[in-house]
């Protein structure tokens, strides 16, 4: 299924122009420009190490699979981040190579290396089904421009849930040594799903303005869909308090160790070039 | 490749499969896996996809390098489309050999033992943003010109293939002058990248076409096959051909002081190629040889224990519909 999987010429001319969703010149508030570069970020981020497994996956077909969800997701970043710049006038080029560490906004999930195949399915199953309750809510945003993307967006991490979830039964359900790394994996990745879920002052207002949904929210509908994997893959999930002290302070530009050197790389040739177009 | 005793088979009585061979050949027509085929046939068309199978998944490392650096986010987005593409190019091609009778767990042994050729370009490095414009333009025009002709080779899977994947190749080789182009109307070091880029794949360009007619072993069987349809040489000038206006357009120059049209002869002049530094490349002494053929196996063997997984999954569950289905019975 996920061999068949190609960019075509007309799929790509819409990639080419930031994906279609240009929000026809609306401009975004402050607040709403501050949470469409929090989900471009996530988007962003993530993009950039599945891009990493590319030449390098178990098998050719996830070479294929792992580029195509990649792909999607530096979509949805395209189309968030140009959404984010209209309210200070900058590209989403601006945006992804100028800003420092400190100036992104993604949560730590996303920051957090590939690891081995077990740990980049647990850190996509985690992302994609958050990011599927997300963008499923967020269809219904009183900011058009982010109601649009999320109704593009959602269709996608559909299949990039699909994707993470045959992976979790087949690791979990393969070999013994599959098994073990599949849980070794969720529990190094479930300390970062607590952020995911936070509501700060930021979301709080934009939830009361119909703009943004509340994190919280989001939660119940997560866990069933976890649940309903783990039990059928024979995991548990991870309960009770499993965050760090102090964790999940993305959203506000704190960042993890990995995030710097991930940054470093994705702007260096830009940087090295400043003003050159490309 | 060209055995005496394959040609000689046409002067001795046929055996009706061998007539019907011949007949679909000669009337220009498909051969598809079920019909029967000489031995050199099949040896032929196996050794022919299953390297160019090798040569789309080598072929992503040199790009799949800029994947994390590309300078901004539709270049990155339009070059992950395209080393994607080329894996699924890769999945085609072998999909195809296997219809011969090879599977790909055995091609891809040949692959990472060093034991089965791919195209030689990819084992130069791309140490500039501008090696992406230059792969496009010229790596992926001289297979354009190397493959259309293959659109209509006589095995189907392979013809077929081989129709999906010009389309695709040609949209690569328009990126790939649109990246050069920009970086050619950029800053003073943006065209300084473009042009060394150019300098340093102009030539490897050339060699993909192969040896000079009179010193290629395998074209007089292969065009006899209608596997292949013009010779290096022919090939080799038509992609000069295009080459020369689209470089005028960009601003590069092209890197052979004895490049110009000769209206006596209708060819190109051109310098002689160098072909020591093609049979060094080739014999595994190029650039980046070692480095793409480990990083495949890594993948491979880094992988075995994820298809390992996937294999005892499905295992499992279809024992348990067996069961579920004699529990049933």
């Amino acid at each position: 299924m996920h061999g068949s999987v190609t960019v075509d010429e007309l799929a790509l001319a819409e990639e080419l122009a930031g994906s279609g969703i240009t929000g026809a010149g609306r401009v975004a508030s402050a607040d709403a420009a501050e949470y469409a570069m929090r989900l471009g970020d996530d988007a962003l981020v993530l993009a950039q190490q599945l891009g990493m497994w590319i030449t390098r996956a178990p098998e050719l077909e996830e070479d294929v699979a792992l580029g195509n969800i990649g792909l999607d997701l530096i979509g949805h970043a395209r189309s968030l981040l140009h959404y984010a710049g209209t309210a200070t006038g900058r590209s989403e080029d601006d945006l992804a190579y100028w800003r420092g560490e400190p100036e992104f906004r993604n949560a730590w999930l996303f920051e957090q290396p590939n690891g081995d195949f077990a740990h980049t399915i647990a850190r996509q199953l985690v992302a994609s089904l958050y990011l599927y309750e997300l963008y499923g809510a967020l269809e219904e945003s009183a900011d058009e421009t982010i109601a649009a993307i999320a109704a593009k967006s959602v269709k996608e991490v559909d299949y990039h849930r699909d994707h993470a979830v045959q992976w979790v039964l087949r690791l979990a359900g393969g070999t013994d040594e599959s098994r073990r790394r599949m849980i070794l994996a969720v529990t190094d990745t479930w300390p970062y799903v607590d952020e995911l879920f936070v509501d700060d002052e930021l979301v709080t207002r934009l939830a009361a303005d119909g703009v943004a949904v509340l994190p919280s929210t989001l939660r119940p509908a997560f866990e069933a869909a976890v649940d309903a994997v783990f039990t059928e893959a024979g995991l548990e999930r991870p309960t009770g308090r499993t965050a760090f002290i102090a964790s999940g302070g993305g959203r506000a530009g704190r960042h993890t160790e990995h995030l710097g050197p991930l940054l470093a790389e994705m702007q260096v040739l830009a940087r090295s070039h400043p003003g050159a177009s490309w | 490749m060209t055995s005496p005793a394959d040609l000689s088979a046409v002067e001795r009585e046929r055996t009706p499969e061998e007539a019907q061979f011949d007949d679909l050949i000669a009337a220009d027509s498909r051969i598809e896996p079920r019909d029967w085929m000489p031995d050199a046939y099949r040896k032929t068309l196996i050794r022919q996809i299953s390297q160019h199978a090798h040569s789309e998944i080598i072929g992503m490392q040199p790009e799949s390098n800029w994947i994390t650096r590309a300078p901004s986010l539709k270049r990155k987005a339009i070059l992950m489309a395209k080393v994607q593409d080329e894996a699924g190019h890769g999945l085609y091609l072998y999909s195809a050999a296997q219809t011969l009778g090879i599977t790909r767990d055995e091609m891809m042994a040949q692959l990472i033992e060093g034991r089965a050729r791919y195209s030689s370009i990819f084992n130069y490095p791309t140490p500039t943003w501008a090696d992406m414009g230059a792969i496009g333009w010229l790596v992926d025009g001289a297979a354009i010109c190397n493959q259309v002709p293959l659109c209509r080779a006589s095995y189907g899977p392979y013809g077929r293939a081989m129709v999906r994947i010009c389309k695709e190749e040609s949209f690569h080789q328009r990126q790939g002058f649109e990246i050069l182009l920009e970086l050619m109307q950029g800053t003073d070091e943006q065209r300084q990248m473009a042009q060394d880029a150019v300098n340093r794949w102009y030539w490897p360009a050339l060699q993909m076409f192969g040896p000079p007619d009179d010193q290629s072993p395998n074209s007089a069987q292969s065009m006899a096959w209608n596997i292949k349809r013009f010779s290096n040489d022919e090939l080799r000038q038509r992609f000069v051909g295009m080459l020369v206006p689209q470089a005028e357009v960009m601003g590069v120059t092209l890197p052979d002081p004895a490049l110009k049209w000769n209206d006596e002869t209708g060819r190109y002049d051109m310098s002689e190629i160098d072909w020591t530094e093609f049979e060094e490349v080739l014999a595994g002494r190029g650039p980046a040889n070692a480095e793409r053929i480990r990083r495949r196996r890594e993948a491979h063997e880094e992988g075995a224990w994820v298809r390992e997984a996937a294999a005892e999954y499905a295992r499992k569950q279809a024992e348990r519909q067996l069961a579920a289905s004699g529990a049933v019975a």
